[in-house]
């Protein structure tokens, strides 16, 4: 049997995480074949073909298939499905959007963002906002499932290319149309893939204050600034830099959360940072059992003396 | 024009859940149970599009065992039409789950079918698009916004680093995210009426044998456990020494 890997990419570049995806899809030790679906992906393809043990990449190309409506795609990831034993990816709005669609055509049930993969069927998942971790055993023919990227150190690429098979398709009259969409733009590293990230809480008292006080200290360390949902709600920032489960899950080098409480719905979504560090004025903030560094004293004083004291 | 809703009931979001001292499971006995955050999102819009006079009725259902019911109750109390309850002993799965709303679809018709974006007791996110795949109608998953026409609903999803806006022809699927909407305040003479409401039941069983629907789990918990802790933090004293400790991790460079 054989190992298939929805790979995610924006039409001009692979997303990095097909590199875990691919990591994560050698545990099985068949062969591994990377599906690319869109419009204009010669490069696209050609880059899933130097990845370092793959062995054969599926390109289906088509005007229609570029904006990679789940509709079409689970479709042509179902009518190939039962040649494969397993059908994974990175964990992403994209999988979550196309995958499960996928499994139902193929009457699977999907097992999400694995942690770790402990048998050709078993899986440990976070269940309960992270709380909790489950080990799971699935009993599907095919096993469908997203893995969770950071936990899959990335394959390697070289300057060999394997086979890549087009795959012919006819346009579908779906009635799903895509509209538009909307990048955040920002001069800063986008949140998702940034080294080091600086959030910020309800406390921050103004959307002024929540510009005045962090961007600054964001600037200073070249960060991507999140914010918890407090600050959402009373309009500090806008809603696409939410960090949590609502929101996006941020695994930086280095979080700064600044007068945030560390619901576990925030958490949820920076607890896998490399270093964190919490300021609160609160000696018993939740935030401190996740931080590796934390300083109790009032963020209005700390931050700009922080922001001051770097280089 | 109809709209059908799904309400899962959970933990209470505010409830941290302990582990059977055997392992084998979360004890959720005695626990604060709730509606899904998510699928009070997606009532909420769906009474948002009644009060818009976009919608004639909203019919809720929930799967589950008769406690259940107090789910439903509050559904009647933030305004829905008509609840359904498929009782069954055991919990469902995503596909199973979405199997057994398929059935409800086919029988209701209802234009508009919202889901919540994600359960937070199992942390799956996928039944929206499960029934949507089932039902073969188009999806719009992780919805912050929609807009009504004629025959198609305008959705804004949420993607990682940006949104992302579809036209769907009805009927569709749309799962919500928390960014729809707020949900409103349920006021206690309407959870009071709330109890005099009829709540229609199927049993969940029957139901699957009568159509021929396998609803038996997929996945088999094996053992559940505490996730690997962090290493105890440090306090610092002072911004001096928090640079310092910083400055002495390796990779780190500020
Ligand atoms: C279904 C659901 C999903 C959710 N998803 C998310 C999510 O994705 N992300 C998210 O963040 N939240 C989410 N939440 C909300 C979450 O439960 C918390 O309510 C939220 O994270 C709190 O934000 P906060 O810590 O900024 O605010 P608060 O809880 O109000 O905490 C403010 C903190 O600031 C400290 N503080 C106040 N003043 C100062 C000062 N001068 N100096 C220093 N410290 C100070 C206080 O001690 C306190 O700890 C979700 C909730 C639900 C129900
Ligand atoms: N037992 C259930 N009863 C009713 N709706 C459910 C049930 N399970 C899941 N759902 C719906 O499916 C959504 C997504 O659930 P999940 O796929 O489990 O994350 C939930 O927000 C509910 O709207």
């Amino acid at each position: 049997m054989k190992t298939l890997i929805l790979a995610e990419h924006n039409g001009i570049e692979l997303n990095p995480t097909v590199l875990q995806s691919v990591t994560a899809a050698q545990f099985w030790e068949a062969p591994i074949e990377i599906f690319v679906v869109g419009s204009n992906i010669n490069a696209v393809a050609q880059q899933a073909a130097s990845i370092v043990g793959v062995s054969r990449i599926l390109q289906i190309d088509a005007e229609h298939l570029a904006p990679q409506l789940a509709e079409d795609v689970a479709e042509l990831i179902a009518s190939i499905g039962v040649e494969y034993q397993v059908i994974l990816s990175t964990h992403s709005s994209y999988s979550r959007n196309i995958l499960p669609r996928a499994a139902a055509l193929l009457d699977v049930d999907v097992i999400s963002d694995a942690l770790e993969i402990h048998a050709d069927n078993t899986y440990v998942r976070a269940i309960y906002s992270g709380n909790v971790n489950a080990t799971i055993q699935s009993k599907d023919a095919i096993q469908i499932l997203t893995v969770h990227g950071n936990n899959f150190v990335a394959a390697n690429s070289n300057n060999s290319q394997v086979e890549i098979a087009k795959i012919a398709v006819q346009a579908t009259q779906y009635q799903s149309r895509w509209v538009s969409e909307a990048r955040f733009e920002s001069a800063r590293p986008a949140l998702s893939s940034a080294k080091v990230v600086v959030s910020g809480g309800g406390s921050l008292g103004s959307a002024a204050g929540f510009d005045h006080l962090l961007s600054p200290l964001a600037d200073k360390l070249g960060a991507a600034l999140g914010a918890s949902r407090a600050a959402i709600e009373a309009g500090f920032a806008s809603s696409d830099i939410l960090v949590g489960q609502s929101g996006i899950v941020v695994a930086p080098d280095l979080y700064i959360a600044v007068g945030i409480s560390g619901a576990i719905q925030h958490t949820h979504g920076m607890k896998d940072s490399k270093v964190i560090v919490a300021i609160n004025q609160d000696p018993d903030a939740p935030i401190f059992q996740v931080a590796d560094y934390w300083l109790v004293g009032d963020l209005f004083k700390v931050v700009p003396e922080l922001t001051a004291t770097l280089q | 024009m109809k709209i059908l809703v799904a309400a899962k009931r959970v933990v209470d979001y505010n409830v941290k859940v302990s582990i059977k001292p055997d392992g084998t499971d979360v004890d959720v006995a005695g626990v604060k149970m709730s509606i899904n955050p998510y699928d009070e999102n997606a009532i909420e819009e769906a009474l948002r599009l009644k009060a818009k006079g976009i919608t004639t009725e909203v019919v809720v259902v929930s799967i589950g065992t008769a406690a259940n019911q107090d789910v439903l109750r509050r559904a009647f109390a933030m305004g829905v039409d008509r609840a359904i309850l498929v009782e069954n002993d055991s919990n469902l799965q995503p596909l199973a789950v979405a199997k057994v709303l398929k059935s409800i679809v086919s029988r209701e018709q209802p234009k508009l079918i919202l889901l919540g974006k994600l359960s937070i007791d199992d942390d799956t996110s996928h039944t929206g698009q499960m029934l949507a795949a089932l039902l073969d109608y188009p999806q719009g998953a992780f919805v912050s916004s929609l807009d009504v026409n004629e025959n198609e609903v305008v959705v804004t999803r949420e993607i990682d680093g940006g949104t992302e806006t579809l036209a769907l022809k009805l009927p569709a699927v749309i799962t919500a995210d928390q960014r729809l909407n707020e949900p409103r305040f349920v006021k206690l003479p309407n959870l009071m009426l709330a109890r005099k409401k009829v709540i229609e039941i199927i049993n969940g069983a029957e139901l699957a044998i009568k159509l021929g629907i396998d609803i038996e789990p997929r996945q088999q918990l094996l053992k559940v456990a505490e996730p690997p802790k962090r290493k105890t933090g440090i306090k610092v004293g002072s911004v001096t020494e928090l640079l310092e400790k910083l400055n002495a991790h390796e990779g780190i460079h500020i």
